[in-house]
């Protein structure tokens, strides 16, 4: 038997932060590549501590639903899951290149295969050109348009800008978008100035995070001038200083996400079968270009969900 | 085929491998291609196959027996997991002996033709706020396969017609999420959990995974405390092993940590029962509770309130002058108390008798506030 757990924040006081989270779970269960699946949270239950026990399968595939390696995906999740033998150097990673590490637990008689963050994926580059494209309902969108990948910037780790570069790179050399960019909240280029780093009319922006919450439905658009006010919304597209901006909110409600955690266990030796085809098929735009996303913004044009 | 033949022609296969001995069955090949057959009430030997199956097929006294057998190790499985010990558990079937040290006293098992006709009524179990019923798929025609019902034990009365009716685990994340008044829950195993739902015709993996969304993971740390091997891990375990903003909660005196668990730790608050002191050996002054799971080890939420603890106990103590009357010191403790035992929002508007009224508290800001603080003067010694 092998399970999928996926590792997330959680909040003791934001009862969405999890949605995420449970949606992917679900979207993978529907494959039925797994035996089981299993959410777990450092703040939430069943928290990273108790998760391997509460599993009957004896391969299980860990992967963080982190957007880049650093304190909780080298330091937290492995010290909480008591990873045997576990030193970040296993993962030989330049701070996005992580795949995976084979290793035993403390507390039962598992193998775990503990994976890279979601984040660092390759793959992910194709859910960022995705949300952009169900935030415009543009199939093709990239002519005439600019993106900017937003994401935190040092915080408390350096690998988290280097994730966000990373994306804006590969996106980039897809020559699909006019111009791609990389801004951060807490460091330059900051967000703040989004208009001054674009020649396009359209700007989508991406932020490059796990959850909807205080920064993506808060700071970023009162930042970026959206509304003065977050409380009051903001329209998508919303016009900033000549530019459309459309604001996708964050990245990791977009439904493609689960194909990154089925990627990731699939590096890792998961067997898959054709679940990977599947979510694809399932969770990536039809040929009539229409979202599927159940992005907060397309339901309440603009306004934040958690308003309500 | 009828589902009696199937289960008795499955045996027979079984019985070929090896003596098959379960909850109060046994047959076994005596290589002669004879066989040998007791229950409890049963004692028959020298039966050939056909002869065998005859019986096994024939007896009244016998099909609990052999449906019993095939549900649990035919269509259920998964010898010495917590899930099978839990449905074991449900319909209070003996479970191993090494699975029920930790067991509660008086938790007598039924033996298969006791339990046979429990379940065409319903086995009832209550697992914290959950009220769990084992039955029968179908009375009519009984084939032991067994369903599960769950709901909230404040429900029990209510009818079926009344209640949310659900059978997709999944959705058990939404009632567990937050609490009759629309509040966040973030502590799974606070007793808070909302009525009005029921699960019905679960399979055992469904109850179990709806168990698992509720109360996340106790059905594992109740298996490993009746097997006697439940590891727990004491405060100073769990606080020398933090890192980032909550390092700081080994510095929390350990005087403290008796008022911690006194606040976060007792049955009105956690239906886990603590079973982590402060030191193997060291044990905090409160007791655990009586909650039905246990508790290994302080929780996120207990940890991230540590740290606020922690923090505040690392300030000096003053003595403060101020003016209060009898009466507003006593309030003063009412105020507390209403807010410490939740009672806030059951005071009435107009019962300016207690002390955590609203409008006692406004006119005592509006007499004692000076600058939104209390009006007081720092003594120096
Ligand atoms: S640490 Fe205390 S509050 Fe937290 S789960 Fe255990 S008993 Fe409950």
């Amino acid at each position: 038997m092998q399970a999928l757990v996926i590792a997330a924040h959680g909040s003791h006081l934001n009862p969405d932060a999890s949605d995420p989270t449970y949606a992917h779970a679900d979207t993978v269960r529907e494959t039925g590549a797994f035996d089981e699946v299993r959410e777990t949270f450092w703040k939430e239950e069943p928290h990273f501590r108790e998760v391997i026990r509460t599993l009957e399968s004896e391969e299980i595939f860990v992967v963080p639903l982190f957007i880049s390696e650093g304190y909780f995906t080298e330091q937290v999740i492995p010290r909480e899951l008591r990873l045997e033998g576990w030193n970040p150097e296993k993962w030989d990673s330049d701070g996005t290149s992580a795949t995976e590490v084979t290793l035993e637990v403390g507390d039962a008689e598992k193998t775990v295969h503990y994976c890279g963050p979601v984040g660092t994926h390759d793959s992910m580059t194709d859910v960022i050109v995705q949300r952009a494209e169900t935030v415009t309902g543009d199939h093709d969108v990239g002519e005439g348009v600019g993106l900017a990948v937003v994401g935190h910037g040092t915080d408390r780790n350096e690998n988290s800008a280097k994730a966000i570069e990373y994306h804006t790179e590969r996106i980039r050399e897809r020559d699909r978008f006019d111009a791609v960019q990389a801004l951060f909240m807490d460091e330059e280029p900051e967000v703040d100035d989004v208009t001054e780093y674009f020649e396009t009319d359209d700007i989508v922006v991406v932020p490059l995070f796990i959850a909807d919450g205080y920064h993506t439905q808060e700071d970023i658009p009162e930042d970026m001038g959206l509304t003065d006010d977050y409380r009051l919304g903001w329209d998508v597209p919303s016009t900033v200083d000549g530019h459309r901006i459309w604001y996708a909110g964050a990245v990791g409600t977009e439904p493609l996400l689960a194909d990154v955690l089925l990627e990731r266990a699939s590096d890792a030796g998961a067997t898959l079968g054709d679940a990977l085809e599947r979510i694809r098929r399932d969770t990536t735009h039809n040929d009539a270009g229409a979202p599927e996303s159940d992005s907060s913004h397309a339901r309440t044009n603009g306004k934040p969900v958690t308003d309500s | 085929m009828t589902a009696l033949e199937t289960a008795v022609d499955t045996l027979l296969e079984h019985a070929d491998d090896g003596p098959v001995a379960f909850d109060g069955i046994r047959l076994e090949s005596d290589g002669e291609e004879t066989y040998t057959l007791s229950t409890p009430t049963i004692e028959r030997d020298g039966l050939e196959a056909a002869v065998l199956r005859d019986v096994l097929t024939g007896l009244d006294d016998l099909e609990p027996y052999v449906r019993n057998w095939y549900h649990w190790q035919v269509r259920t499985g998964g010898e010495g997991t917590a899930r099978r010990a839990f449905l074991r558990w449900c319909e209070h079937a003996p479970r191993s002996t090494d699975e029920t040290q930790g067991a509660e006293p008086g938790d007598e098992s039924l033996t298969p033709p006791e339990r046979d006709a429990a379940l065409e009524t319903g086995i009832d179990r209550e697992w914290g706020q959950l009220a769990i019923t084992a039955r029968f798929l179908d009375n009519d025609d009984p084939n032991g396969e067994r369903v599960y019902d769950c709901w909230h034990v404040d429900d029990a009365d209510t009818a079926l017609e009344e209640l949310e009716v659900l059978d997709e685990p999944r959705d058990a994340r939404k009632i567990a999420t937050t609490d009759e008044d629309g509040r966040y829950r973030p502590l799974k195993t606070a007793p808070t959990l909302r009525s009005g739902w029921a699960f019905t015709g679960l399979s055992g993996q469904e109850l179990v995974d709806t168990v698992g969304f509720i109360y996340p993971a106790t059905i594992a740390n109740w298996h490993r405390e009746q097997r006697g091997n439940l590891d727990v891990d004491h405060w100073v375990d769990t606080a020398a092993r933090q890192t980032g903003i909550y390092d700081v909660i080994d510095e929390l005196p350990r005087e403290a940590l008796n008022w911690l668990a006194e606040a976060c730790c007792v049955d009105s608050q956690c239906l886990r029962r603590r079973e982590w002191e402060y030191d193997a050996g060291d044990d905090l002054e409160p007791a655990g509770g009586d909650g039905p799971f246990p508790c290994r080890e302080p929780c996120s939420l207990v940890v991230a309130a540590a740290r606020k603890w922690a923090i505040l106990e690392s300030e000096t103590e003053k003595t403060y002058e101020l003016e209060l009357t009898t009466s507003e010191w006593n309030q003063l403790a009412d105020l507390i108390d209403a807010v410490a035992d939740g009672r806030v929002d059951d005071i009435r508007e107009a019962d300016v008798n207690d002390g955590a009224n609203r409008y006692r508290a406004r006119y005592l800001r509006a007499k004692r506030f000076d600058d939104g603080e209390l009006d007081a003067r720092e003594r120096s010694e």
